[in-house]
């Protein structure tokens, strides 16, 4: 039997779709985790990326904290939390450590991100706004953070691709997700149930990706979207 | 885990330097082979784009793809064709580090100066000797910034090829301490993979600055 056929095998089963290990429960589990921790990383993220971004302090720390983090390996921080949190009742063992370690994955882009938009900003941009008489949070919400939108969607995007990427490795610890396909297909070497959870979760990533991109475009300010050059030197 | 399991017992890890000692090697192994096969892949890959421009969108884009694609699912979409084995840990982790090595290697070399190669040209080198003596220690730092990057990002990836059987250091992490409920060896392990992944950018930052004493003195007169 070839792979093909023991794919179409396996999803012509209908308890794989929608049974409780079935593919529609996991992808659920993926996304709820993948939200939750991108929700968190952004309440986390976005405030400290915003205020280095408008007082200009504190960037140099952020950035080496940034690159830190950013060389630490997901499976090291899962291993790291585990054995702190594991006795505590009910998450402790299988999903703190994966929401740690997801969450500090997707700050660093957030942070670097919002921060280097925000600094992008013409300074005359600012300087009109303070002789329209505006206060700090006004400058903020109605200058700085629209024309710096799409550096701050594109430090969202790359958190969210590598939370929804990483949120595999959330079986490890026997949380759920598409992982769970991909580390039951290993241990029961079946491998049209690991063919499809590897599927699944790059079409998912991808498609993350794409949605960004997508969102990126609509949502950058009227102003900035006349101007596609500036927009795609703030999209690097 | 079993209730009175200290988070960390010394005399496990002096006892077992051995296995430890024998996992990191296996660590440093994979992630060795991982980035010295993608660099000589890259290279070729990179001196083909110089040849023809035209392939550049097609070999970017396709080592983007691969980037993309989660690690535990390419591991899995090889499972079928080349079995839990060594290979199949190998070919995604050299997949891994084609995209960042083949820019760099490319934008390296692209940023020499037009001068310098004419210079070069007039004083009757050939195109292999300009490659050698005059593109590539002008490119080094560049290239040298992405080899940074892909041994960092294998060194992290290697522990995750535990779930297929391999893993180094994660092995440590996955089958011994967390499958096993044994806090000590996961601790031994994430420190350790942390520590190698640190280790191997200093060294490889140092070996730029060895192999282009050029660039050390002059940040060291400005």
């Amino acid at each position: 039997m070839t792979l093909i056929d023991e794919v179409a095998a396996w999803l012509s089963d209908p308890a794989h779709w929608t049974g409780p290990d079935g593919m529609l429960p996991r992808l659920f589990e993926h996304l709820e985790l993948s939200g939750f921790c991108m929700a968190l990383a952004i309440v986390i993220a976005l405030p400290i990326g915003l205020w280095i971004g408008h007082t200009g302090r504190g960037a140099a720390l952020a950035i080496r904290a940034a690159n830190i983090g950013q060389a630490l390996p997901t499976l090291g921080v899962i291993g790291i939390v585990w054995p702190l949190t594991a006795n505590i009742e009910p998450y402790g063992f299988d999903l703190i450590p994966s929401v740690v370690a997801l969450t500090a994955l997707a700050i660093p882009p957030i942070v670097t991100n919002t921060f280097a938009g925000l600094r992008q900003v013409d300074p005359e941009a600012i300087e009109a706004g303070r002789g329209m008489g505006m206060r700090e949070l006004q400058l903020l919400r109605l200058v700085e953070v629209p024309l710096a939108l799409p550096s701050i969607l594109a430090g969202l995007r790359i958190s969210a691709v590598q939370v929804v990427a990483t949120a595999t490795l959330a079986a490890v610890l026997g949380a759920g997700g598409l992982g769970r396909l991909i580390i039951d297909g290993i241990a029961q070497q079946d491998d049209a149930q690991l063919f499809v959870g590897a599927l699944l979760v790059a079409v998912l990533a991808i498609a993350t990706e794409l949605g960004f991109a997508a969102l990126q475009r609509v949502a950058a300010s009227p102003g900035l979207r006349a101007r596609p050059a500036r927009e795609s030197a703030a999209d690097a | 885990m079993p209730p009175g399991e200290p988070l960390f017992r010394p005399d496990w890890v002096v006892d077992n330097l051995d296995v430890i000692g024998q996992r990191l090697g296996e660590h440093v192994g994979m992630t060795a082979t991982a980035v010295i096969v993608g660099f000589l892949i890259s290279f070729a890959l990179a001196l083909l784009i110089r040849r023809r421009r035209t392939l550049t969108t097609a070999v970017i884009g396709t080592a983007g793809i691969l980037y993309a694609i989660p690690s535990l699912a390419l591991f899995a979409f090889l499972i079928p064709f080349t079995g839990i084995s060594f290979v199949t840990a190998e070919i995604a982790l050299v997949s891994y580090t084609l995209l960042i090595l083949v820019r760099n290697i490319l934008l390296g070399l692209d940023s020499v100066p037009a001068e310098v190669l004419e210079a070069a040209d007039g004083m009757g080198y050939t195109a292999r000797q300009r490659l050698w003596r005059v593109e590539l220690p002008i490119a080094l730092p560049i290239v040298v910034a992405g080899l940074r990057i892909a041994t960092v990002t294998t060194v992290g990836l290697v522990s995750v090829t535990a779930l297929i059987g391999q893993g180094g250091l994660g092995y440590l992490i996955v089958v011994v301490g967390i499958n096993g409920f044994f806090p000590t060896a996961t601790y031994v392990g994430a420190l350790l993979s942390v520590a190698l992944a640190v280790a191997a950018d200093a060294l490889l930052l140092g070996a730029q600055s060895r192999l282009t004493p050029w660039s050390r003195a002059r940040s060291a007169t400005t």
